[in-house]
């Protein structure tokens, strides 16, 4: 009887749909349709969103208006500076400090830990204390350039000059995101032993080969996370911006800032949405990366 | 052969030049790391005259001025934009870890055909930029009244996080063994008690883990405070920080003291759930 019971039950097909009402109403509401209404909104005029019987649908107008704007251009080839700096630098670096740190030798915990701790800092926070390191008069990195006897470059105006700015910021968030790869790869690094690793970071001669064929193919899908992550996280970047620069300084423009001073300073909310589109599909091919990685990974297990 | 080689330099015969260097990079590495923060915390507590008087940012104060941060907190009005994280913050983590361990409950435990889809949904979504929902969140809360408030974010906050909250929960409700569901439903216990009483307390240290990285993520958050909040009383500290960043741009032993300030909390957690932390940031990243 009891066996006709649980037979009965689990053929009550609403059981699972009762406890999603609520996550996917709230989902619904606040993450899938925003999706779907933003894509309809980059197809209209303006700021027509706000007098909802006046939408005027100018289909791809915006898109057109984006492929003429030097300024989109602009903020389009910073996020490519991100996206490239954000895989060459955190990735070697983070995979070099996480295999040393993995040695477990006495207080590799403590040093583990001190090194997590930029990742804790909002980037509200990181920004306001960068900006001040940046500074041209007093800034701790002018003086240290100084110091060393380069008076000249111990002058730029790190986050004042066209040319250097972007590069300034995106040194930001290497700096916060090299810690953040180092834990994916010490995750990795959890089933690979540590002789395997230490024998590899000391052997001159058979370093290349050990790491070629015992640590690399280990530490993969670690390295396919940490890669996708990086370029998506690179793709979303602009709170270091915005403390950084006040969105003001156009040169250092990402299409997120962008995105956010079209729609929310010039109230051009068509525009700023044709913006977000195209931010949207670019991310979205790292996102697919990501999402069947970890579906792989689960039918292994 | 290869077998032999590993074996031989392993454990107790360390080389003690590798070890030496260990240590050197090491200290190295997190002293140049840390380098900024400790040019924070300095410039927190040094008087504006050393500020401008003593070229090396990085030399610890000659007197530590730590009314700076009684300043910040009451004239600056930090101890406000604080309160007001924190008013943001809790209900926000709370629902989101409720709200998706139900979700999660539903994805782990069942079988119906979009299962997968949603999972992929709720992957997917945690990694979208925000500018694609800005727009539309923007104008849904203007048009029901919550711009401006804080249910307005809270719920924001909530649903948002949804995507990966989910995912996280689900993956460790997967290792619950079944058998731990169909007993308790023989002796006719109802789905929705088994989730209360079984699954619920079985998930707890799963959720403090999430509770603890979810904390960090909204209270560092910036974006959506800058969107959906107006008025300054209501601000968050990332906003407050972010403002002051502008008109203080010259007391920078004030935005450093504000800064402190501002990532206490996250700092404090972090150095206290150090493990939850981890656990947290790498999920999906090994064993999906």
């Amino acid at each position: 009887m009891d066996r006709v019971g649980i037979i009965k039950r689990e053929k009550v097909w609403w059981v699972p749909w009762a406890f999603l009402a609520l996550p996917l109403l709230m989902y619904l509401i606040w993450v899938i349709g925003p999706i779907l209404v933003s894509l309809y909104y980059s197809i209209t005029f303006k700021d027509s969103i706000f007098y909802p019987k006046g939408v005027r649908v100018v289909w791809l107008r915006n898109f057109i208006r984006l492929a003429t704007d030097p300024q989109f251009y602009l903020a389009l080839k910073n996020n490519l500076i991100w996206l490239a700096f954000f895989v060459i630098v955190p990735v070697p670096l983070g995979l070099f400090i996480a295999m040393m740190f993995n040695l477990e030798y006495k207080g590799s915990r403590l040093y583990k830990t001190l090194f997590y701790l930029p990742m804790t800092l909002s980037f509200t926070v990181i920004g306001t204390i960068w900006a001040w390191i940046y500074h041209p008069d007093f800034g701790a990195l002018n003086t240290f350039l100084r110091l060393l006897g380069f008076e000249s470059l111990g002058s730029t105006p790190w986050i004042g000059d066209k040319r250097y700015m972007t590069f300034a910021l995106v040194f930001v968030g290497v700096w916060r995101q090299v810690p953040y790869v180092m834990i994916l790869y010490l995750a990795g690094l959890k089933g690979v032993p540590v002789e395997l690793v230490e024998a590899a970071m000391i052997d001159g001669a058979r370093w290349g080969q050990r790491f070629r064929h015992v640590v690399i193919p280990l530490l993969a899908p670690a390295t396919v996370v940490a890669v996708t992550i990086s370029i998506i996280d690179s793709l979303r970047a602009f709170d270091i911006i915005y403390v950084m620069t006040n969105t003001k300084a156009r040169a250092a423009e990402v299409l997120a800032t962008y995105m956010y001073s079209s729609a929310f300073h010039y109230q051009d909310y068509g525009y700023g949405s044709a913006i977000a589109v195209v931010q949207f599909i670019i991310t979205l091919g790292f996102i697919l990366i990501y999402v069947s990685n970890v579906l792989r990974n689960e039918l292994q297990q | 052969m290869e077998q032999v080689m590993v074996k031989k330099q392993s454990g107790k015969r360390r080389r003690p030049a590798l070890v030496a260097a260990f240590y050197v990079l090491s200290t190295l590495l997190v002293a140049v790391w840390l380098m900024p923060l400790v040019i924070a915390l300095f410039t927190s507590v040094k008087s504006m005259d050393e500020l401008m008087g003593n070229a090396f940012m990085w030399a610890p104060p000659r007197k530590w001025i730590w009314q700076n941060f009684a300043e910040v907190w009451q004239r600056v009005g930090m101890s406000r934009y604080v309160l007001n994280t924190f008013i943001i913050t809790v209900p926000s983590v709370l629902g989101t870890l409720f709200v998706s361990s139900l979700a999660a409950f539903a994805l782990a435990f069942y079988q119906f055909r979009l299962n997968r889809t949603l999972l992929i949904m709720f992957i997917a979504g945690m990694l979208i930029p925000f500018q694609m929902l800005m727009i539309p969140v923007f104008r849904l809360s203007d048009l029901v009244g919550l711009r401006d408030s804080y249910p307005g974010v809270i719920l924001f906050h909530v649903a948002f996080q949804l995507g990966f909250c989910t995912f996280f929960l689900r993956n460790f409700m997967k290792q619950i063994p079944y058998a731990l569901m169909e007993a308790p439903r023989m002796d006719g216990a109802s789905d929705f008690l088994i989730y209360r009483r079984v699954i619920l307390p079985l998930s707890i240290s799963s959720m403090a883990a999430l509770g603890v990285l979810e904390f960090t993520w909204i209270w560092n958050d910036l974006l959506w405070s800058l969107v959906l909040l107006q008025r300054d009383v209501l601000k968050p500290v990332t906003l407050g920080l972010a403002n002051m960043q502008g008109e203080f741009i010259s007391n920078y032993n004030m935005t450093a003291a504000g800064s402190i300030i501002a990532a206490a909390a996250p700092l404090l957690v972090f150095l206290v759930f150090q493990r939850f932390f981890i656990s947290g940031l790498t999920v999906g990243a090994v064993k999906g």
